[in-house]
Parts: structure tokens; C-alpha cells; sequence
């Protein structure tokens, strides 16, 4: 069984992000971290390869400067290969721009019996590229999967909803977006560190995609302003001596929930 | 031109359309031109109260027949806007059928879509929306290129729903095409996890408890509070992810959106994620060890202490009282 997990790498989420003032998109400048949210895709893609018995994980990935960083981290873990799609023109790509640009690269690596993505990216959280990469691909989808099995060449899932789940079954080839927490991501071994740094990544532009118009050139939308929301104000911090709470109950009484 | 045709994916729950529904159907007949519900499913028992609520028509799949609702009503939508209907903007909610719809939609369009948006103008034939970003310190305003459908999606309570005493909407079958290998996704069955107590996201007062808890057990603490104060135990991120408590109790930008009268954040350092959901509340209590935690920069009052030992001391007072 072969898979595809869509990585992406981000700025370091402990770190406050910020708007570039000239093009208001966010800066990713610095160094970029594999998105832990698709850590839980990375892992799940491995343990399924190994239930098959065979195959391997792939990778793609696209990021405005050729960062590699974040891909090592999910090659450390113990995927195959990548692709990265890197190209300049690419600042400023919609969503669905980073669809089509990822479903040619998984078509470039010659397609896969799954792909794999998270459910929205921890930096931008659009939400809708595994969706729409499922559309561009023509392949069924089940999003929000907490936990997945293959049985008999088709997928069993069972899909968060906002009430509880469902039990859901889809052929292969097939996406899923899968939730956090779906299993538990290895950190990577020594070893794999090591094996990484040699593992194949085939850095492509959009043009050696096929994919045009990329960037601003192809977005749908254009931001035209960028403002302060209104602050809200801190209130009173009292450090505990041990009576803090009669604060709190004292709060709710005036506030006559209790 | 202006917006005219302006359609709402609508969604239902227990034979009657969700509040959050409600809520988009409010915004759209403010802005001047007809509205209809797309209803994946059969809308019967929707119609009256769509009418009631702005929608002169309802557009209905049909029973879906365990498809899952994102192929299936893109694929109906497509077909009835190659019919020669042709809305100029389609508002969705930011749930998880609403997302995949509107992204299946995108591609079937190639038009954009602009998500987690808190607002909406149209000025002449343009529309601007407003979206929160950095836990809703900046608000970013956005425009569509090109031309109609505009296809945005909004956060839960945007807006305030209410009933306009408009006649039952008329309903229009809006059959689900052939999908192809797409529609091979199906439903098998259904589980709800049961929580007792009002629902989280319509709670008066939420108690919600994060990592600073230290252990999976600690939550009865939170559970105990919001019982006492009759209202709904809630979760950060941290916690559900750590599978402590069910994905259903998760507050925050990939979980509940909650505005009660007042919200306690317990071992909550108040991650962007989280503050999306709970800063709307009227009164935020936060109960952190870590003085430096961005959940106080936002708290009427911050208790910088020990969980652990101000919620039992609360708890045992609060039963005192009652």
C-alpha cells in the first residue's frame, strides 16, 4: 500500500506570528517547523504501510523558499521520499491554488492508494485543501477521521462529528484529513535522523507542475485591509494566598450566578 | 449588477434547522436580494421554519442515503447552477459538512473560497468579509476576484438569528447527480456521545479546564464546577488531543465557538487556538499558575495559582452555599 501525506511547514507556533506589512500575508521567513497537526498523518501513514505489509510513504509539500526542515522531520520519522514544490511565484497562492499545486504533486509522484492530510494547517487554517485536492483528484474522501483501518481494499473510518462520530467505509484510492491526536506521532530515532538527511526531495517549481497562474496572479481574493480588532481590557490578577476563591465567589455573586 | 440571488447551505438537526443555520439566513436577507436554502436531505419538515427565518426557497437533495453530505451536495449545487440558476454568493457555515461542500463546490466552480469569516458587507457588486486572525487580535478584510459565485463561510454566532414570520419556503428538488468514483464514501452509522447538562455552545456559564490540570482524573474538578453552577464543562485543545475528554467539549477554533455570561479557564494558558472560541464571553474568570499566560491579558479576573488548590476550596464553598 502506498500513501501520500501532505506536510506542511510553518513558522515556529511558539513564536507570535506576525503580518508581512507589504504583501499582508503571514511571514514565513524564518526557520519552518513540520506542522505538528500533520505529524498525526505522518504517522498514521506509516503504521498503515506496515498493517499492509508492504509499500511506502510519500510526501509532498509546498513552501515559498525551498525549506526542507519540516520534510526531514516526517522523512526522520520514516517516509520514503518527497516532493517539494518551491517556487517564488507561489507567495500569495489561495487556497485553492495550494490544491491544485499538491494534487499535481501527488500525481507526479504517480498517484497513491491514499493521501493523507491533516485537518487544517495551524498557521493559516483555511480547512479546505484536502477537500478540495480529493475534487481535483477524483477520488472519494472522508474528512475528519479519529481513527482508520483497512480492511479488504477499503477504508474503515470512524469521522468526528460535532455530536459524537460515525462509522464510515470508503473504497481506495481514497483522502482522509485526519484529526489530532488519531494516534500517537513517534519522535524520530537517531538512525532516522541520520537516514533522513539522505532520502530523496525533488524540489519542483509550479511551472515544472503544469500548475498556472500560482500566486497572487491566481488568487481568487485580495486582502485591502488590515486593522486592529478592539482590545479587551485585563481585568484584575491576584496572585493566591490561599483565599483567592472567595475573589471568584465574590465575582459570581455580583455577577448573581450563584 | 448587485447581490441578488444570495443561497444558504442549510443544515438540520432533530427536524429542525440549526441555530447556526438561523444565524446566516439573518445576514443574507439584510443584504437586499431573494434567499434560498440548500438543504442536503429532504426538507419537509424544514421548510416552515426557513420561510420563517428569510428563505423564499429551499433547494433539497432528496434523502442522501448514507453519502456523506460533502460530494453529494457540491455535486446538487453544480447542477442546478449549470441549470441557469445562478446565486451570486453562497454562505456556509463553518461546520465540518459545510467545509466539505463548499471546497468540493470550489473545485467544480474554480472559484475561491474565503473561510472562518465573522463578517460581511457588499458594496455594489463587490463583497468584503472580515476574518480574525491571531486569536482575533487582527481583523483582515478580503475581497473576491473575479466574478459570481462568491463562496465564503462564516463562524458561529456572527450573527443573531431571528424569525421574520416569512410564509414556508417553497421547496425545489435539487436531485444529487451521478458522483462517480467521488461518491464512494457511505455512512454505516451514527453515535452520539451523550453529555448531560445544557449544550456547550448555548450555556450560560462554561467551565473549562486545560493542561495545568496535570491529569486526566482532574477533570471531575471541572465537571463539579459547572454542575454547581449549572453550566457545561468544557476542554482546551490540549486536553481532547490527549484523549481526556471527547472531541465534543473541545472551545476553540477547531471545536465549539462559546459566548456565555461567563467563562472560568482552569489550567488554561490561553493558546490562540483557544482564545478564538471563548473571548466573546461577557466575563472571563482564569485560574493559571503561570502569571506570564496569555489567558490573563484577557480575564476580568485572573487568579495566578494552583488549580488544584483554589478549585477544591471554590467547589467546597460553593456546595456550602447551596
Amino acid at each position: 500500500m502506498n500513501v501520500i501525506v501532505c506536510v506542511k511547514q510553518i513558522p515556529d507556533p511558539a513564536s507570535p506570528g506576525a503580518l508581512d506589512p507589504s504583501t499582508n500575508t503571514l511571514k514565513r521567513d524564518g526557520k519552518l517547523l513540520l506542522d505538528e497537526s500533520d505529524s498525526y498523518g505522518v504517522e498514521m501513514a506509516l503504521q498503515l504501510v506496515d498493517a499492509a505489509g508492504g509499500g511506502e510513504v510519500s510526501l509532498v509539500s509546498m513552501a515559498p523558499n525551498g525549506e526542507t526542515a519540516g520534510m526531514r522531520t516526517a522523512l526522520a520519522m520514516g517516509a520514503a521520499k518527497g516532493v517539494l514544490v518551491s517556487d517564488p511565484a507561489l507567495l500569495g497562492s489561495d487556497a485553492l491554488t495550494t490544491a491544485k499545486v499538491l494534487a499535481a504533486a501527488v500525481k507526479r509522484l504517480g498517484g497513491a492508494d491514499l493521501v493523507i492530510a491533516a485537518t487544517e494547517s495551524s498557521d493559516g487554517y483555511t480547512g479546505t485543501v484536502p477537500e478540495q485536492m480529493a475534487e481535483l483528484l477524483g477520488v472519494p474522501s472522508v474528512t475528519f477521521a479519529k481513527k482508520v483501518v483497512v480492511e479488504s481494499g477499503a477504508l474503515k473510518v470512524e469521522r468526528q462529528t460535532e455530536a459524537g462520530y460515525d462509522e464510515v467505509t470508503c473504497p481506495l484510492p481514497a483522502l482522509i484529513s485526519v484529526t489530532a491526536g488519531v494516534v500517537e506521532p513517534r519522535y524520530p530515532s537517531f538512525k532516522g535522523i541520520m537516514a533522513a538527511k539522505s532520502k530523496p526531495v525533488d524540489t519542483v517549481t509550479a511551472g515544472d507542475l503544469g500548475v498556472a497562474p500560482v500566486g497572487w496572479a491566481g488568487a481568487g481574493q485580495q486582502i485591502t485591509k488590515v486593522a486592529q480588532a478592539e482590545a479587551r481590557q485585563a481585568g484584575e490578577i491576584i496572585e493566591d494566598d490561599g483565599e483567592a476563591y472567595t475573589k471568584i465567589v465574590a465575582f459570581l455573586d455580583q455577577l448573581k450566578a450563584i | 449588477m448587485a447581490i441578488n440571488n444570495i443561497w444558504v447551505f442549510a443544515q438540520a438537526a432533530d427536524d429542525a434547522p440549526t441555530t447556526f443555520t438561523l444565524e446566516l439566513l439573518a445576514k443574507a436577507r439584510t443584504l437586499g436580494g431573494t434567499v434560498s436554502a440548500f438543504v442536503g436531505g429532504d426538507a419537509s419538515a424544514l421548510a416552515a421554519a426557513l420561510g420563517d427565518h428569510g428563505a423564499s426557497k429551499v433547494y433539497a437533495t432528496g434523502a442522501l442515503g448514507g453519502a456523506l453530505p460533502g460530494v453529494a451536495v457540491a455535486g446538487a449545487m453544480k447542477a442546478i447552477i449549470d441549470g441557469g440558476d445562478v446565486p451570486d454568493l453562497i454562505m456556509f457555515p463553518q461546520t465540518y459538512e459545510g467545509r466539505d461542500v463548499m471546497s468540493r463546490l470550489s473545485v467544480k466552480l474554480d472559484r475561491t473560497v474565503i473561510t472562518n469569516n465573522v463578517d460581511l458587507v457588499v458594496e455594489g457588486d463587490q463583497i468584503t468579509v472580515t476574518t480574525p486572525v491571531f486569536g482575533g487580535n487582527t481583523l483582515v478584510s478580503t475581497t473576491f476576484n473575479g466574478g459570481v459565485p462568491f463562496i465564503a463561510s462564516f463562524r458561529p454566532k456572527s450573527f443573531s438569528a431571528e424569525a421574520v414570520g416569512g410564509a414556508a419556503a417553497s421547496i425545489v428538488g435539487a436531485p444529487v447527480p451521478d458522483l462517480g468514483a467521488t461518491g464512494g464514501a457511505t455512512v454505516h452509522a451514527t453515535h452520539v456521545e451523550e453529555t448531560t447538562g445544557p449544550k456547550l455552545d448555548e450555556a450560560n456559564i462554561v467551565v473549562s479546564g486545560g493542561r495545568g490540570l496535570g491529569e486526566a482524573a482532574k477533570y471531575e474538578l471541572i465537571e463539579q464546577l459547572a454542575k454547581l453552577l449549572k453550566g457545561a464543562p468544557g476542554a482546551s485543545r490540549a486536553i481532547v488531543d490527549a484523549g481526556w475528554v471527547p472531541y465534543s467539549y473541545q472551545v476553540g477554533q477547531t471545536g465549539k465557538v462559546v459566548k456565555p455570561s461567563i467563562y472560568i479557564a482552569a489550567g488554561i494558558s490561553g493558546a490562540t487556538q483557544h482564545m478564538v472560541g471563548m473571548k466573546g464571553a461577557k466575563n472571563i474568570i482564569a485560574i493559571n499558575k503561570d502569571k506570564e499566560a496569555p489567558i490573563f491579558g484577557i480575564a476580568d479576573l485572573g487568579i495566578v495559582g494552583d488549580v488544584h488548590k483554589v478549585l477544591p476550596k471554590l467547589i467546597e464553598a460553593l456546595q456550602a452555599r447551596s
